[in-house]
């Protein structure tokens, strides 16, 4: 038991913004709650937005008036445009146990996981998927396809970049060859997931972690990433603390609390995705497809010609 | 004046809010948008589809309307009341309707699964947005059509049969005018409707390709971060809202209907099996469009989430909202209407009519700036302050009041001036002024279309989103918000049951209010007796 003064004070609390499926009853959210507010005797409220982006977005319409002590969800690409508005905070905590390609340096995000962006399809229905972006955005009309839009959603933006990075200046003419095949584009991920799985595509934008959820949660084999041979982009996964906040003490010890094995473990089976230490994989993720090569872009890159790729992508739907 | 002094606050609150669009824009020019492909693509998409809901409702409108005047038929009454609710229905509740229906999980799916076929259209892009809009709009034109057709003296049919004019000629001749002085009033308003409808484009539009301004003024703002684009879209919208409603006022200045015959007979002796069917199936296409989304969202409102969505607090916390914020704006909405017609009526007495005229245009000045870029304007400008998100709550019922007080104006307008005419005198020589004359004359006589007025502003505000939609968070909420948070999380149980709560307090408190009039009018009448 507490002492009774301590008792009697109200709980500090702490909100973080995030993403819808991180905090859905079936994401990672209510577990790492539970565990975090065990250990911290405190109140942790995550408020679920759309996806990545609208977290960012969120934060900067809100501005100095925000009630957000974390923003959970953003990713390494938005990394340079987040840090110029200027809202975030440092993090000053000890990086020594991260574990990812390339190495972490960052003094303002932590990462909490990472991934690689992958059209999901079911084998059962589809016998011949596409071997290749370029098959897939190219030769194949018989393809009904979803994705995110990369304004609201970070899959959707690394979606961009991934088309960018391998078509470049022709990337206008691949996002109208695109546009025949795309059934729709959703805010966020959460929403075109539940449409694929409802039949209403052959393929969505996800990530090659996600059929680990069908084999593990539901015993299900037949949903398969498709692995293309130009290689697949990588999403880091990060958290930031808001510069404003009136609990930097608290949001300081929630990131530390990230990158221990309590927060690590839940990753894999609850965000599906990759953890960022070296926290024990089940093996089924061993079934799942590895990139023949790894895809990345500079955020600094990113920040400069987002706004330029973005409008490109929605000039090319139009036409 | 307190009407002069509010009419010169609504023009300070909306100035306010088109300053802070001007300054947001500075270093940008309207002639940028149209240089930009991608904004000129959803200017002329926001007119394409106004075009074709327009025409669609109109051209569909006339058959409807003239087959509706000459039938009855077996529920014929309560369909015509079905036609009424539409316009007050708010939106998100019908495009929760027309989803159950014609979406790609709806009840034509299934029925076409069932025979192994894949739906042949998607309702998601200018498919949906046209269904919604004609859904809306197609039973209004019906009911200003009828109207017209009503109104035919009885003599004109009679005449029309003693030469013997069969159907074509008898349409073209003696009913065909009745319609077309409806016409240019019923378009200008439908294309003004739809070319700034906002809620049913965010839910039914498929992505960049069905974009109108409306919409990319919000995607600016909360998608792009973009508030210098947000504003010039904004300024944008309003320039071209502007040149719409002159020209439709210009072209619909002859809408009057000069008498309103009722209870006329349309007889027509030379009936045929042919136009019996040709009535028949239009009137089974009305019956069609409108009585199944509605039907559904009864049906599927009553469903096992109920219990998941009593138990939601932020299901409560989005009704209280939604209900504060349609009792205030319809309050704001009245009460500035009729200290506004106080003014204006007293001008209208000496012969000011110019004057009076310019007082009310000003309090209806709304309709060239639409909801959405009222907000936008104030979002941008209070969005500096650490008070924000405590003055949502006012910003969102001060731009639903201002939408409203069209509606409130107009039908407080003619009451308030024949109040004028007959009392103006007898106050005089009794010496009744202000507050008395207020609650003894004004009150007293205009108790019905007040409260009908309120009702009217209640009801367009509980269903509206536009207001909300760039202040609304997690914290702040209102039905029609939590609705398009579920419709967009595809948890279709629980927004089946929300869209039936809000149906059932829109359209409810309507018919509720009709009713008590109902009730009311013989009694004053034998009061008079007494």
């Amino acid at each position: 038991m507490a002492t009774p003064t301590l008792a009697a004070s109200a709980q500090e609390k702490l909100t973080v913004y995030t993403y819808s499926s991180f905090a859905s009853e079936w994401g990672p959210g209510p577990k790492i709650e539970a565990s975090f507010e065990k250990f911290c005797n405190c109140d942790l409220e995550f408020i679920a937005l759309d996806d990545g982006v609208t977290i960012l977005n969120r934060l900067r319409l809100e501005g100095k008036s925000s009630e957000a002590d974390i923003l959970l969800g953003l990713d390494d690409s938005l990394m340079a445009t987040a840090k110029k508005s200027n809202l975030l905070a440092k993090h000053n905590i000890d990086l020594g146990r991260v574990n990812v390609e390339d190495g972490w340096k960052d003094d303002t995000f932590v990462p909490f996981d990472y991934g690689y962006f992958a059209f999901i399809y079911n084998s059962e229905k589809l016998k011949n998927p596409p071997k290749s972006m370029k098959e897939l955005v190219e030769e194949r009309d018989d393809l009904k396809i979803i994705y995110q839009d990369p304004r609201t959603s970070t899959p959707g933006l690394g979606f961009m970049l991934w088309l960018k990075t391998i078509y470049g200046e022709k990337a206008p003419e691949a996002w109208e060859k695109l546009a025949a095949k795309t059934v729709t584009v959703t805010k966020g991920w959460s929403e075109s997931y539940s449409m694929f799985l409802k039949g209403e595509a052959d393929m969505v934008l996800s990530y090659t972690t996600s059929p680990a959820y069908h084999i593990i949660a539901e015993g299900k084999q037949q949903y398969v990433a498709a692995s293309f041979s130009e290689g697949h982009y990588r999403q880091v996964e990060v958290a930031a603390i808001v510069k404003n906040t009136k609990h930097k003490k608290l949001a300081t010890t929630f990131m530390s609390f990230m990158l221990s094995d309590a927060f690590q473990s839940e990753i894999a089976t609850g965000n599906w995705m990759y953890p960022v230490t070296n926290v024990l994989l089940p093996t089924e993720f061993e079934q799942l497809t590895l990139p023949v090569k790894m895809l990345t872009c500079d955020s600094e890159q990113v920040d400069k010609y987002r706004k330029a790729w973005t409008r490109e992508w929605l000039t090319s739907l139009t036409e | 004046m307190p009407g002069l002094l509010l009419s010169f606050g609504i023009f300070l609150f909306v100035s306010m809010a088109v300053g802070t669009l001007l300054t947001h824009s500075s270093d940008l020019d309207l002639a940028m948008i149209w240089s930009d492909s991608y904004y000129r693509h959803i200017t002329k998409f926001s007119f394409y589809q106004a075009f074709l809901s327009t025409l669609l409702s109109v051209v569909l409108a006339i058959p409807i309307s003239h087959a509706l005047s000459r039938r009855t038929f077996w529920g014929k009454n309560f369909l015509l009341k079905l036609l009424a609710t539409t316009l007050v229905l708010p939106v998100l509740v019908a495009v929760f309707g027309i989803l159950a229906i014609y979406g790609n999980s709806g009840l034509l799916a299934n029925v076409f699964a069932y025979f192994e076929i894949n739906l042949p259209f998607s309702i998601f892009g200018l498919n949906g947005i046209l269904l919604a809009h004609v859904f809306f709009n197609l039973p209004f034109a019906c009911r200003l059509f009828l109207q017209g057709l009503n109104s035919i003296p009885e003599k004109q049919h009679q005449l029309a049969s003693h030469l013997g004019l069969k159907h074509w000629n008898k349409f073209r001749l003696v009913e065909w005018p009745y319609i077309a002085g409806q016409i240019p009033h019923a378009a200008g308003l439908i294309f003004m409707l739809c070319f700034t409808s906002f809620a049913t484009v965010m839910a039914l539009g498929g992505g960049p390709k069905s974009t109108t301004i409306e919409l990319a003024i919000y995607q600016a703002i909360k998608f792009d971060f973009d508030l210098q684009a947000g504003a010039l879209l904004a300024l944008w919208q309003i320039c071209l809202c502007a040149i719409l409603a002159i020209f439709i006022q210009k072209i619909s200045r002859s809408a009057l209907l000069s008498t309103n015959f009722q209870g006329t007979t349309n007889t027509f002796p030379h009936d045929t099996f042919l136009s019996k069917c040709w009535d028949m199936f239009w009137i089974v296409f009305i019956a069609l469009l409108v009585v199944p989304p509605l039907a559904m969202v009864l049906i599927s409102g009553i469903n096992p989430k109920i219990w998941g969505v009593i138990a939601d607090l932020g299901f409560w916390l989005a009704l209280k909202n939604s209900i504060m914020i349609a009792v205030f704006a319809g309050l704001i909405a009245v009460v500035f209407a009729f200290f506004i017609l106080l003014a204006s009526r007293q001008w209208r007495l000496v012969g000011l009519n110019n004057r009076a005229d310019k007082i009310e245009m000003l309090a209806t000045i709304i309709l060239v700036t639409p909801g959405l870029v009222i907000s936008t304007g104030l979002f941008l400008l209070l969005r500096e302050f650490s008070s924000f998100s405590s003055l949502s709550l006012y910003i969102v019922i001060a731009v639903n009041a201002l939408m409203a007080l069209p509606f409130t104006l107009k039908s407080l307008a003619v009451p308030m001036l024949q109040n004028a005419q007959k009392y103006e005198l007898l106050c005089r020589s009794l010496g009744i002024f202000s507050l008395y004359r207020i609650y003894w004359v004004e009150w007293k006589s205009l108790k019905r279309p007040i409260l009908q007025a309120m009702s009217l502003s209640f009801v367009l505000s509980i269903g509206d989103l536009s207001a909300i939609a760039l202040f609304g968070s997690h914290s702040f909420s209102t039905l029609p918000l939590y609705l398009f948070q579920l419709l967009g999380s595809y948890q279709l149980d629980s927004a089946a049951v929300v869209s039936l709560v809000l149906l059932i307090l829109s359209v409810g408190t309507f018919i509720v209010i009709e009713s008590l009039f109902k009730e009311a009018t013989p009694q004053t009448k034998r009061a008079k007796h007494d």
